[in-house]
């Protein structure tokens, strides 16, 4: 057989376009310049509202502090999140192997992920030691969505493969190993995406809750302690710094995902126009 | 209707295996009614013998993909039976015996080419150096050696279709079962293809289970073809093709070509509608 008809190849970078940076980074501007002139032209007092100024001083004076507390909470939120992917997907295997075990289970799972967090951080608080429940925390808000999504992953297998391995006599752990796991990796990788997001709010949220209890030392906790000492420049700077570190998160495993998928998924490949 | 005439069509002298050669697989009065309740078989009697390229032509609905999920072994039949005598070790079939190439290429998007083709020796655990050479064979063979690390996503239609019949040739099968496997390919892919399948076929000499709904694909490619009729899928009538291989574009501009369709199109119109 010859090899006449031509291969349409189509693969691309990450896709980055230069209005994609210039246009949000030019918003940014904009705002802390309004920022910065309301809180001149008003003269609001730094104790209600911190100029930028004020805030970029306080970053780099309290650097060592903050930059401490951020490492405290970054931990949690990964160790947070390598539990809930380990938890995930290990309860959707479970789930795609035992219809008795998923449906015994899955109305819980879906409990715990839609009682809110906020809520359920003072009473782990009670129960468990600090460092733990903080962890715990983070692992309840973010398994979920790694949960759902390997489960549809598992789910969502080319039926003709399954019959093809069916043929060639494939025990179950062959055909999870070699089919399902990597049919369902797209959608594993999606779930992580989120739940990168939600690790952190996890930990923010029972930093928070725990902040009053004293021994915590992480961002959120600075948040609270500065929010009673009402120091706010300080409040914005940790705040700050948190949003950087979600969007750092969301960026790496947006890269993960992409470098995991980019040779064969449809969500890491261009169109052709 | 439920009779089975057999038509030949008189025809020069044939290259086809004699009627008396071994049989690879046996149907006896295989009746599949599934779950719902439709009756998608009814009292097939069908044996293949080696070396055979046998067409199952019918209209959609007529079964004739179920028939050839049952001889793969996907599903068992409801009544009556398959005996299966091509099996390479002992009586009993194994997943090295069939190869199996579906309408859609069904190809595996996360692994590339070689990957693909490996994983019916990967399945049966046959030793990666014996199965690496095996499969650089077989890629040669349809003609994809230079594709073999390209991923399914970045090969034309006609090309994965060239994967997926190279996955099922590598085990070597001594049948080989095709479900409309060019249906969903344009024309000249599709020309293109059953030449090759045929080449492929006179060199293997497996045997060949084609499910097709084209006149001109069935007439083209084999020397019988099983008409079938819908609801429930039963054999109608069984024609003989004689004209010699090896066939090629010459044979689709003959006159016997014509008259061959012509005889087939008419067994599969009076199937369809019922009347003998």
């Amino acid at each position: 057989m010859s090899s006449a008809d031509a291969p349409p190849v189509a693969t691309r970078g990450l896709g980055i376009e230069w209005p994609r940076i210039v246009l949000p980074i030019a918003t940014l501007a904009l705002g802390i310049l309004i920022w910065d002139l309301v809180v001149r032209i008003k003269d609001i007092p730094p104790f209600i509202l911190p100029g930028p100024g004020l805030v970029a001083a306080t970053l780099v004076s309290d650097w060592a502090l903050l930059w401490d507390s951020l490492l405290v909470t970054l931990a949690t939120t990964f160790d947070g999140l390598a539990l809930a992917l380990a938890g995930g997907v290990g309860l959707a295997i479970l789930f795609n192997q035992s219809r008795l075990i998923e449906h015994s289970l899955y109305p819980y799972a879906v409990i715990l992920q839609v009682t809110p967090a906020v809520a359920v951080a003072p009473l782990l608080l009670v129960y468990l030691p600090q460092q733990a429940a903080v962890l715990a925390c983070a692992w309840i808000v973010a398994f979920f969505p790694i949960l759902a999504n390997t489960t549809l992953g598992l789910n969502s297998v080319d039926r003709n493969l399954v019959n093809l391995f069916e043929i060639y006599g494939a025990s179950r752990v062959k055909v999870l190993l070699r089919l399902k796991l990597p049919a369902a990796l797209p959608y594993m990788l999606g779930g992580l995406r989120i739940a990168g997001g939600l690790s952190l709010i996890g930990a923010v949220v029972a930093e928070i809750a725990a902040g009053s209890a004293g021994a915590g030392s992480g961002l959120a906790y600075r948040i609270a302690e500065s929010s009673y000492r009402l120091n706010i420049p300080r409040m914005f700077a940790a705040l700050i710094l948190l949003s950087i570190a979600g969007i750092a998160i969301f960026l790496a495993l947006s890269l993960l995902s992409y470098l995991v998928l980019r040779r064969w998924h449809e969500s890491a490949l261009a169109s052709e126009r | 209707m439920t009779g089975t005439r057999s038509k030949t069509i008189a025809m020069p002298p044939t290259n086809a295996p004699p009627a008396t050669s071994a049989p690879v697989v046996t149907l006896h009065g295989v009746t599949k009614r599934f779950a719902n309740g439709t009756l998608a078989l009814d009292q097939i009697d069908l044996t293949i013998r080696s070396g055979e390229f046998v067409s199952l032509l019918g209209p959609s609905g007529c079964g004739k993909s179920t028939a050839l999920r049952l001889i793969a072994g996907l599903g068992e039949p409801t009544r009556g039976g398959i005996t299966w005598s091509g099996a390479r070790s002992g009586r009993r079939r194994n997943g090295l015996d069939v190869g199996f190439v579906f309408q859609e290429p069904t190809l595996m998007p996360w692994a590339t080419v070689f990957r693909n083709v490996m994983l019916p020796l990967a399945l049966e655990g046959v030793d990666h150096g014996v199965a690496t050479q095996r499969v650089s064979q077989v890629l040669e063979r349809v003609g994809l050696t230079s594709f073999r690390d390209a991923y399914p996503r970045e090969l034309s239609g006609g090309m994965k279709m060239r994967v997926s019949i190279a996955r099922a040739l590598v085990t070597d099968p001594p049948l080989l079962l095709m479900d409309e496997p060019f249906a969903a390919l344009d024309e000249i892919t599709r020309f293109k293809l059953n030449n090759d399948l045929l080449e492929l076929w006179r060199a293997v000499g497996h045997t060949v289970i084609f499910v097709t709904h084209s006149v001109f694909e069935s007439v083209y490619l084999s020397n019988r073809i099983v008409v079938m009729t819908p609801r429930p899928g039963r054999v109608f009538t069984e024609i003989n093709v004689d004209a010699p291989y090896p066939r090629d574009d010459s044979f689709r501009t003959s006159a016997e070509y014509a008259r061959c369709c012509r005889v087939a199109s008419q067994a599969l119109s009076c199937a369809t509608e019922g009347v003998p």
